[in-house]
């Protein structure tokens, strides 16, 4: 025998430095990082407390979807329904409040909601084989015109007794006056990213991803999997949704119009595959992250709004593109 | 005493006739060679044995009880192994996260457990050494050779006290001297009183290593006896059915 036991298993076959650099994410972060620094330097504008602000609040609300969205990207799936998703629970959180009951009953109807709704995509793809690409498009029609339904297409910006409590809980900064949305963006992070390392549960998200038969003849509760993962992703974009209120301090029927777009992205451009099998929570933040960037940065420069599409979509083919050779070098 | 017995096991799916009232038996360190065509039920047989597929009729014994399985961990649980053709691996995950795919090792207590990357890598690496195999635990599978992903497919049955363990052409796709290495394995197993069925195509294999060969046809059995009263000739003649029946 070439090599002993103890060098096979303390082995690895590669050391966390080139494991960094072979990480999307880091390149990623890299760019990000250069972006504001060059920003900074070249405008004036860039690096003031409001402009921040601003950069931050666009971006936690994509980066917590995307959280949920890398889960069943991971799996192999995709999630269209999370912008109408965040719409409804926005909404019946919304009306309730408005009805006058407390915020504690709005939470739970808005996160009830989203369960349901998660739970229905679920049940569809994974017990009755639909492909997720037609339910949550189905699902990204039908709780939009839900939430129309439950407003009667009203905004709402009157939130009962509890109308305070709502806006500190999505506009405050309990923390070292860090704005809460992004203080939830972390923690939601952290467990994201824990629950895919260290648990059997994100195990066998990653193991579905990678080989759905294989996994189901191992024994993993595929199905089981699958409900809960876009129950996830329809959390997520709940739990977003009622920040999200509570920091604009009004909801209309259109707000999360077209964000499933850019949660997608940002899932992709942080390293997600839509293939399946590989995703990382610190890389739906940062794909977030350099979205929210490139948006501000053309806004600052004094480009043309309407090249944002451009260079949003350029960015998400580079990343593809990053990993195709990637991929490509490791096959030879 | 026989530690499987199959009696008059039938399987269809819809019109398809795939395996027709084969029975058998199988005893404590014993290597059957299974063997027949492409589409003669082989496959089809030995995922019923592991849980993969209801029997439409017959019956199944182990240790003498009848028993009825639906699903492959109950098969598992009565100490059934199965490697499957295409392995069924995942290329994204290690070495050892497939070996124990469904089986991890916790530590902590309760939902509160974690995962033993630690404790995986340390069995993983074992049953690698056990099957003297150079596969290092934390490599991806997506990057390693034949051999090595049959290595992982193997080490898998090898977790439990298995009393049997079924490989469908565990030595299809790999090279010579990794097949010398599969055989091996198969008589590591056979030595600790384990029942193997090696379905395979190749008849060296079977003459190699198997105490008994089984020859199946358009689902039927045709022959089932002791290897040193066979030849592959004989065999040949009845997978293609120049010899109809012994
Ligand atoms: N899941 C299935 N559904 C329908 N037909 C099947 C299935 N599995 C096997 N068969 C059919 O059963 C027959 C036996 O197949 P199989 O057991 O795979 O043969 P072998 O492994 O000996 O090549 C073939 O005709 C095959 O097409
Ligand atoms: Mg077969």
């Amino acid at each position: 025998m070439a090599i002993t036991l103890d060098r096979a298993v303390g082995q690895r076959d590669r050391g966390w430095l080139s494991f960094l650099f072979a990480s999307q994410a880091f390149w990623v972060l890299i760019a990000v990082i250069l972006a504001c620094l060059f920003l900074s330097v070249a405008t004036d504008s860039f690096a003031t407390a409001k402009n921040l602000y601003n950069i931050t609040r666009n971006f936690t609300f994509v980066a917590i979807i995307a959280l949920g969205m890398t889960l069943v990207i991971i799996t192999g799936g995709i999630d269209l329904s999370v912008g109408s998703v965040l719409c409804l629970s926005s909404m019946v959180l919304a009306v309730v409040m408005h009805a006058g009951y407390g915020i504690e009953v709005g939470i739970a109807a808005s996160i009830g909601t989203a369960l349901l709704a998660g739970a229905f995509n679920g049940v569809m793809i994974a017990y009755l084989g639909f492909p997720p690409f037609v339910i949550t498009l189905g699902m990204l029609s039908i709780a939009r015109s839900l939430a129309m339904v439950a407003s009667n297409n009203t905004v709402v910006f009157e939130f009962g007794p509890d109308h305070d409590a709502l806006l500190a809980l999505g506009g405050g900064a309990w923390f070292f006056g860090i704005a809460n949305p992004v203080l939830y963006m972390i923690v939601l992070a952290l467990v994201t990213g824990f629950v895919l390392r260290w648990t059997k549960f994100g195990r066998y998200v990653f193991a579905i991803g990678g080989n759905e038969h294989a996994a189901r003849l191992t024994g993993v509760p595929v199905r089981r999997i699958k409900v809960i993962v876009y129950m996830i992703s329809a959390l997520a974009a709940g739990i977003a949704g009622i920040v999200q209120t509570g920091w604009l301090g009004a909801v209309t029927t259109n707000i999360g119009a077209g964000m499933e777009l850019q949660v997608i992205a940002a899932a992709v451009i942080g390293g997600a595959n839509l293939a399946g099998g590989v995703g990382t929570a610190s890389g739906a933040l940062i794909g977030a992250a350099l979205i929210e960037v490139i948006r501000n940065s053309l806004g600052l420069l004094g480009i043309n709004a309407f090249w944002q599409g451009a260079f949003i979509g350029g960015a998400i083919v580079l990343a593809v593109l990053f990993d195709r050779i990637r991929n490509f070098r490791q096959s030879e | 005493m026989a530690v499987l017995e199959l009696v008059n096991i039938s399987k269809h799916f819809g019109a398809i006739q795939a395996v027709t009232d084969v029975s058998l038996s199988l005893n404590r360190g014993e290597v059957v060679g299974l063997m027949g065509d492409n589409g003669a039920g082989k496959s089809t047989l030995v995922k019923m044995i592991a849980g993969n597929f209801r029997p439409s009729q017959g019956t199944m014994r182990l240790d003498g009880a009848e028993i009825v399985l639906h699903r492959p961990v109950e098969a598992r649980q009565h100490g059934i192994e199965i490697v499957y053709q295409d392995l069924a691996l995942c290329d994204n995950l290690t070495a050892a996260a497939n070996v124990f795919l469904g089986r991890e090792i916790r530590r902590g207590i309760g939902p509160l457990s974690i995962l033993d990357y630690k404790a995986m890598y340390r069995r993983a690496g074992e049953i690698f050494k056990e099957l003297k195999s150079e596969t290092p635990p934390r490599d991806f599978v997506r990057q390693m050779s034949g051999g090595q992903r049959q290595a992982v497919a193997i080490a898998r049955t090898m977790l439990s006290d298995a009393k049997i363990v079924l490989m469908d052409e565990p030595t299809a796709a790999i090279s010579v001297r990794q097949v010398a290495e599969v055989l091996n394995l198969i008589r590591a197993l056979r030595d600790r009183g384990i029942a193997v069925v090696l379905i395979s195509h190749r008849m060296p294999d079977v003459f190699t290593v198997a105490d008994r060969v089984i020859v199946m046809r358009r689902g039927r059995k045709v022959a089932d006896k002791a290897i040193e009263q066979s030849s592959p000739e004989e065999v040949t003649g009845l997978i293609t059915g120049a010899i109809e029946q012994v």
